[in-house]
């Protein structure tokens, strides 16, 4: 049984905050594919495209034929845990701070045998789940979950070290104006965030949302993230507490790169790219700084992105333009929290059910959907989650053959 | 597959090992340098006079055995690299003796030698092999202490072993190691101590464990009528085996690649497990020796537990066991790990090994095991050796 995770007590500002350390980040080329399915959260080992042998470790050639044709594909999570060990001492000083750890040798129903990280309610003998995850260095790993869900399990400290579960934890929305603000807000809470912060721009304008806000467990705080001095007063208040960053701002105004006079896209781009260039800066050090300070460490910083940052819908080419370059500095972004193990995570959202989607036929995206999935993406310590049927359309479009998806997104193919 | 040709004509002589250091600040290249030099001291050598070379080191980066060559000031005809741990020792062996039987060289010098740095384990083990790198350290950093604790652990589920079972190879060993001077362990072990021992990776506690340590082990290989000339005590080999990444289908390791090839070297060799003075196993954990205890034929499958039980492991018992203290007791000195059970096995049965001599040895079995690259040892190898009366 996992112990419900306490909350962690006050902070003591005397103490020293403990530096981050991350567990060894090597790998391959070829093991890279097992990150690239962990970034998504799918359980996907190598198959041999001639034999169908099943490879573990990752390898550049199939141990039964020889075939270099290795595939990544999903495969069913199912397995034995044949062996297990508590590590009680490593020279990795990233274990050394986590020691005991356990790990085990797993039989996988798939064929090959796997060490993978053991959840605390699973022992030898166990009939498991197995689970594809990013560690603190972003790297893939995988972890032998229990069959079914237990009390808690996502309180167990080897599956919270590779997620970044809202409990306890403090999260900036930073704009409660969005329309999906209080879903988010609500969802958040209920998965234990300890707080809740809703930007709020102007709040002398007033704001429909606020009382929905109110309700779902949510504060407002003055930040404005295309004025560079609400962001640093923002900072200066809340910078040291904030542990989860959701970035939902969006401006959406429908129209192609030659309508309109050019105002509403530098706009979009002051608030996409740039606002969060501006917002990252502010936040992004003591974040880092904080990202091994115990139960609320800082773990995340989620972007919610159109799914037209991959390709755009030209009839919303200036905002799909401004997507497009906050996907750059989100990929950027990532670069920078490598070494403190912050995640930063890229919600890909279909058109939402909103005003400014209005004329578009559905599936449209239900903000309770997008909340749902904001809370799946952090508890399974996601990269890239897509969100509704539109997104994962695309992606598996774009996949696919992106020059096939931009001649049909571009007119005439859909 | 037709049966190999023996080693007719070929000896082994000159066992050398250079004391082991738990630290050193000096190179790989010095304490192979040491050892080489001992083993031409031991036969009457000089440098000049070896045209064959068998190295085996993982700690010599950047160089290989060609660096070394000129490093060393020497010129064979014949050289070798074996980068094999475990198992390199009886390796190297089968190779330079093929060599010398051949004619490809007359003398060749089996050398094996590491440094031990504050940090170069730890350098050693993140540079170990592509699948440690990207399917075993991710997972806990417990080197290869954590992988010998998960086939323990499966071991003692399968078979019914107790820790006890493992403890009596260690506390045997110990014995052994209190006689040999080399030895880095020097106080008495018992079962106590041995079962309250701090935990390393659960089950294996740390005299489960080998300390890592500096050294180097060396020996000759020669014609026999070249040994006879220089008045050398030398030691013949009966048979051997080598076999890599077997049972690559089995799910955790239980057995090694001996249970394929023991037949076959008890058939070529002419004797039977029975009949050998002294055995010994590669022991970097004691789980592994129980293994190759019953891949080698000395009991069935799963019977090692009992079989060990009924038997007194030291120089003076019954079943004369890694006689030297093996790793477990005297240290690990890289890849002269590999070689230290055969280096004191050719002192056995040459009389030289002084205060670990088992009366009387006449036959050894000579085991290797090697180069966890993923989840298991891959490679494996063993020798039966004579001496010559």
């Amino acid at each position: 049984m996992t112990e419900p995770l306490a909350p962690p007590p006050r902070k003591d500002p005397r103490r020293r905050t403990r530096v981050p350390t991350l567990p060894p980040a090597a790998r391959s080329r070829a093991a890279l594919g097992l990150t690239a399915a962990a970034a998504e959260g799918r359980f996907a080992l190598q198959v041999c495209a001639e034999c169908g042998a099943v490879a573990w470790p990752p390898r550049d050639a199939c141990a039964g034929c020889l075939s270099v044709q290795l595939v990544w594909r999903e495969l069913p999570p199912g397995g034995e845990v044949l062996a297990e060990t508590a590590i009680h001492a490593s020279p990795d000083p990233y274990f050394r701070e986590r020691l005991p750890w356990r790990v085990g040798t797993v039989r996988l129903d798939a064929g090959p045998s796997v060490i993978a990280h053991l959840h605390g309610d699973v022992a030898r003998g166990a009939r498991v789940r197995m689970a594809a995850r990013l560690d603190r260095a972003g790297q893939g790993v995988l972890i032998a979950l229990p069959e079914k869900d237990t009390p808690h399990m996502e309180d167990d400290p080897a599956l919270r070290a590779l997620t970044c579960h809202p409990r306890h934890r403090r999260v900036l929305l930073v704009d409660g104006r969005d329309a999906a603000a209080p879903a988010m807000a609500r969802a958040l809470r209920a998965a234990g965030a300890a707080a809740v912060w809703a930007g709020e721009a102007e709040g002398w304008r007033g704001n429909p949302a606020r009382a929905a806000l109110a309700e779902a467990g949510a504060a407002v705080v003055p930040l404005d993230i295309t004025d560079s001095d609400s962001v640093a007063r923002l900072a200066g208040e809340y910078g040291g507490r904030i542990d989860i960053v959701v970035f939902n701002a969006r401006h959406l105004r429908p129209g192609g790169v030659m309508a309109g006079n050019g105002i509403y896209t530098r706009e979009a781009f002051d608030v996409h790219a740039l606002g969060l260039m501006r917002l990252a800066r502010a936040l992004g050090p003591a974040m880092a700084a904080r990202a091994a300070d115990g139960v609320n460490a800082a773990a995340a910083w989620v972007n919610i992105l159109s799914v037209w940052a991959l390709i755009p819908d030209p009839a919303f080419g200036a905002f799909a333009a401004a997507q497009a370059a906050a996907l750059s500095v989100a990929r950027s972004l990532r670069g920078d929290f490598r070494a403190s193990g912050i995640r930063v995570m890229n919600l890909f959202a279909g058109p939402i059910d909103d005003e400014w989607h209005q004329p578009l036929p559905p599936p449209k995206l239900a903000a309770e959907a997008l909340a749902r999935e904001l809370v799946r993406g952090l508890a399974e310590g996601a990269e890239e989650v897509w969100c509704g049927d539109v997104a994962r359309d695309i992606r598996e479009r774009w996949a696919r053959d992106p020059k096939v998806l931009e001649r049909e997104m571009t007119g005439g193919g859909r | 597959m037709r049966r190999p040709a023996p080693y007719d004509g070929v000896v082994l002589t000159a066992p050398v090992t250079v004391p082991y250091r738990r630290y050193s600040t000096q190179s790989a290249h010095w304490w192979i340098a040491r050892a080489l030099r001992g083993a031409l001291a031991a036969a009457g050598l000089a440098p000049g006079q070896i045209d064959g070379l068998c190295l085996s080191s993982f700690t010599l980066h950047p160089d290989s055995a060609v660096g070394l060559t000129q490093h060393l000031g020497l010129s064979p005809r014949w050289l070798d690299h074996i980068p094999m741990g475990g198992a390199s020792g009886v390796v190297a062996l089968r190779r330079a003796a093929r060599a010398v039987q051949a004619h490809d060289a007359d003398i060749v010098a089996v050398v094996a030698g590491d440094t031990n740095h504050i940090d170069s384990f730890r350098n050693l083990l993140s540079s170990f092999s592509r699948f440690a790198q990207d399917a075993v350290y991710p997972y806990g950093y417990g080197g290869p202490n954590a992988v010998f604790a998960l086939l323990t652990d499966r071991y003692m589920a399968e078979y019914g072993a107790t820790r006890e079972d493992f403890g009596r190879i260690c506390i045997a060993q110990r014995q052994n190691a209190l006689r040999y001077p080399h030895a880095l362990m020097k106080t008495p072990l018992t079962m106590e101590a041995y079962l309250s021992a701090r935990p390393i990776a659960t089950p294996l506690g740390l005299f489960d464990c080998v300390m890592p340590c500096a050294g180097a082990e060396a020996f000759l290989v020669m014609r026999e009528d070249e040994a006879a000339r220089r008045g050398l005590r030398a030691a013949r080999i009966l048979a051997t085996i080598e076999r890599h990444n077997a049972h690559a289908a089995d799910p955790i390791q239980l057995r090694g690649g001996w249970s394929v090839d023991a037949p076959r070297l008890w058939e070529a060799a002419g004797c039977a497990p029975g009949d050998m003075d002294l055995v010994q196993t590669y022991d970097d954990y004691p789980v592994i020796s129980m293994m190759q205890i019953e891949d080698l034929g000395f009991c069935a499958k799963g019977e090692g537990p009992a079989f060990l039980r009924g038997r007194d492991l030291t120089v003076t018992g019954d079943f004369p066991h890694n006689t030297c203290g093996g790793q477990l007791s005297a240290g690990q000195a890289g890849a002269a790990g590999g070689h230290l059970g055969l280096v004191e096995a050719i002192r056995q049965l040459t009389a030289a090994a002084g205060p670990t001599q088992v009366p009387g040895a006449r036959r050894a079995l000579v085991s290797g095991f090697g180069m966890v690259n993923y989840d298991r040892g891959v490679c494996s190898a063993a020798a039966v050796l004579e001496g010559m009366a």
